[in-house]
């Protein structure tokens, strides 16, 4: 009797730091457990090796900045059943969204001598903006546990157990003293999505929101007892402009804040 | 006229997104390129206007394998910019973190990306099933640098616990002591991978390089020194940009860096290992006398022996350095912005990596310039290619095409770094 076909695992990079996919790479203990419950079918951090698709799993890592790559996602979701994002730039565009703000062409003449050897786009946008996605995973980085968990679920046809409620509820699980009570010390905790385990304040600073808006934000609220700390308008807008400057709800309240 | 191109589409096994084109026309070899595509980011264009506390965390996203190279050049740049330094058990602090990076980066590169050519696999995991025992023993002494990483900075891609002018929390002696056990087993495991390399067969290729690389005193050379060279460069981090200078080709997005009036030069385990042997623990350099190295190597085709040998030295001196450390008075030196420059030079696992940043009188960054080892190994990579292909034409071309990647392979080359950060005098003529 044939053995029963493993389901094919694909890996994606986009403009990103290759980070996300270490990720996978970083599960030491787990690595050849997935190996032998999936065919790693594409993933060029890993394997010259390339199986042709379809996929069952496509794990897509980085942002959309390039026509090319426009492209080339069309192409990798029709050739995925399923589709996950897994970190802030599929996520959320990424850092390199901040030119989103800002002037591509004065971008590229700061950086590069021959500007008209650059193709790039004027954006960097998430995958979501692209083409259907199935499930979006947080973080810069993602948390590798919750990856081998999205995983696991893709496997099994369920949904992935992946809390979408703010660091503060991490915090107060670990018992963590709260840094922006006790200290006074600005944190995006109360805004912020779940999945790293209250890191930041864990190590005596504030959170700055790498793993992206948790669901309904109330940042409006936060960033009025940001101001009462003392912390200057540009300040503001500049915690909110970072890895996941591009996710609605943290692009919006920054734009609150100056152009 | 006989012409044969050899093309790799997607390079395997590196970290980012690269292509290889090499053509020879009548058994000699006319070109070879290192064509760079990964799309750029920008950071040294939105670093401008941004806070100098930001940039340890800002550059970290650089790359996902290096962020402590990064980190930490950053922060020595800061530093230098608003004229304090960081010194005693935070300097320590920094180089074992450093220590743990360069453990989880070389064994990474050793075991999953450049191993597999040496034994015909396509990848780490194919090895696996022929050799269980030898992967299991290369990611459990990656797992052991990648634990010091999370201890130290909180996690292992792109650490949280690093700040201009230390730490914000120093971790505890007992925490560091337990942690001490394991990497005492990740030392032998370390030595026993030094062994295992040694036994490869490498092809008898070496070039007359101009190795560069920072010198530190008594140190093996990682977060500290002055840039020095084999040709008898000697010069501060400050001088770095009036002796390198770097250009911007139609085929990559990374630029290409070249010492002024000499041309392409050489960073990475290689370089440092031949300036700094003597700097080496006694354990590394007895097992790299056992290994049949001497105390300078010219075989890139080796710097896969030279990493293993980093990745023993990086275990043994992180024990050094947590048998001596002793939990300091605060976790980080008290800053006040100043308008400045400054200049910061460390050396990430695959070279040296420089960082200036120009600083407004209120802290704001004014100008960034970041050069990454990759791109200034780009054009010896390319030299590389040239030099060593004509010899195995007889190859077919699947063959001669892998060989040409396991020659881009010996630089571990990240082109998730050399790309977009590389920043020129523009060029308005």
């Amino acid at each position: 009797m044939a053995a029963p076909r493993r389901p094919k695992l694909a890996v994606w990079k986009f403009a990103s730091c290759d980070g996300c996919q270490l990720s996978l790479l970083d599960c030491e203990d787990e690595l050849l457990a997935v190996a032998g419950a999936v065919e790693i079918a594409y993933f060029l951090e890993a394997t010259r090796a390339e199986v042709a698709g379809p996929y069952d799993l496509s794990l897509v890592e980085g942002s959309i900045t390039t026509a090319h790559d426009a492209e080339r996602i069309q192409k990798v979701r029709r050739r995925s059943r399923r589709l996950v994002t897994i970190g802030a730039c599929a996520t959320a565009g990424g850092i390199q969204a901040l030119r989103n703000f800002k002037d591509v062409a004065e971008f590229t003449s700061v950086v590069y001598a021959r500007p008209d050897y650059i193709e790039t786009l004027r954006t960097s946008t998430p995958i979501s903006s692209h083409v259907r996605v199935d499930f979006e995973l947080h973080g810069c980085p993602i948390n590798k546990y919750q990856l081998l968990e999205v995983i696991s679920a893709f496997l099994h046809e369920r949904r992935p157990n992946v809390p979408a409620h703010s660091v503060c509820v991490e915090c107060k699980l670990k018992g963590n003293v709260c840094v922006m009570v006790a200290h006074g010390t600005p944190c995006l905790g109360p805004v912020t999505h779940a999945g790293c385990g209250a890191l930041c304040p864990s190590y005596d600073r504030g959170c700055y929101g790498c793993f992206g808006p948790m669901e309904t934000p109330d940042t409006i609220a936060l960033s009025a007892w940001l101001a009462r700390l003392g912390l200057p308008e540009r300040d503001v807008q500049r915690i909110f402009r970072t890895f996941n400057t591009w996710a609605p709800e943290f692009r919006a309240e920054s734009e609150r804040h100056g152009n | 006229m006989a012409t044969r191109t050899i093309k790799v589409d997607y390079l395997a096994r590196v970290e980012g997104e690269g292509a290889l084109k090499v053509t020879v026309r009548d058994g000699q070899v006319r070109a070879a390129e290192l064509r760079i595509f990964e799309p750029p980011r920008f950071f040294e264009a939105f670093l401008r206007g941004r806070a100098y506390t930001e940039v340890p965390d800002i550059t970290a996203r650089i790359c996902g394998i290096c962020p402590v190279a990064y980190q930490t050049s950053s922060c020595r740049a800061m530093e230098d910019a608003l004229g304090v330094s960081v010194e005693g058990q935070l300097r320590a602090l920094r180089r074992m973190l450093y220590c743990g990076e360069w453990i989880e980066s070389h064994t990474l590169h050793v075991y999953m990306l450049h191993a597999p050519d040496f034994l015909g696999c396509e990848s780490a995991i194919e090895l696996a099933r022929e050799h269980p025992d030898i992967v299991q023993r290369g990611l459990q002494l990656k797992k052991a640098g990648n634990d010091l990483m999370v201890l130290i900075g909180g996690r292992e891609v792109h650490p949280i616990n690093v700040r201009v002018g230390g730490f914000y929390k120093a971790p505890r002696r007992r925490d560091l002591l337990a942690h001490a056990e394991h990497l005492k087993r990740a030392r032998d495991a370390a030595l026993e991978t030094v062994r295992w390399v040694a036994g490869f067969d490498f092809p008898d290729c070496t070039r007359d390089y101009e190795f560069v690389s920072l010198r530190e005193g008594a140190e093996y050379p990682i977060t500290h020194g002055r840039i020095v060279s084999n040709r008898g460069l000697d010069i501060k981090v400050g001088a770095f940009d009036r002796h390198f200078e770097e250009q911007h080709v139609a085929r990559s997005n990374a630029l290409h860096a070249h010492i002024r009036a000499r041309g392409a030069y050489l960073v990475g385990p290689l370089a440092r290992y031949s300036l700094n042997f003597e700097q080496l623990s006694p354990l590394a350099r007895q097992a790299a006398q056992e290994a049949g190295l001497g105390p300078v190597c010219t075989n890139p085709y080796q710097s896969i022996l030279v990493r293993s040998i980093e990745v023993l030295y990086a275990c043994d001196e992180a024990l050094r350095l947590i048998e001596a450390y002793e939990e300091p008075d605060r976790p980080a030196v008290p800053l006040e912005p100043r308008a400045g420059t400054g200049h910061g030079c460390t050396e990430a696992p695959r070279g040296m990596l420089y960082h200036r940043y120009r600083l407004a009188a209120d802290g704001t960054i004014e100008d960034a310039c970041i050069v990454p080892p990759t791109s200034q190994n780009q054009p010896s990579i390319e030299d590389d290619l040239k030099s060593f292909i004509g010899d195995w034409l007889e190859l077919d071309d699947e063959a001669l095409r892998w060989r040409c990647e396991q020659t881009v392979r010996n630089y571990d080359p990240c082109i998730s770094c050399a790309t977009h950060f590389l920043r020129l005098e523009i060029d308005r003529g």
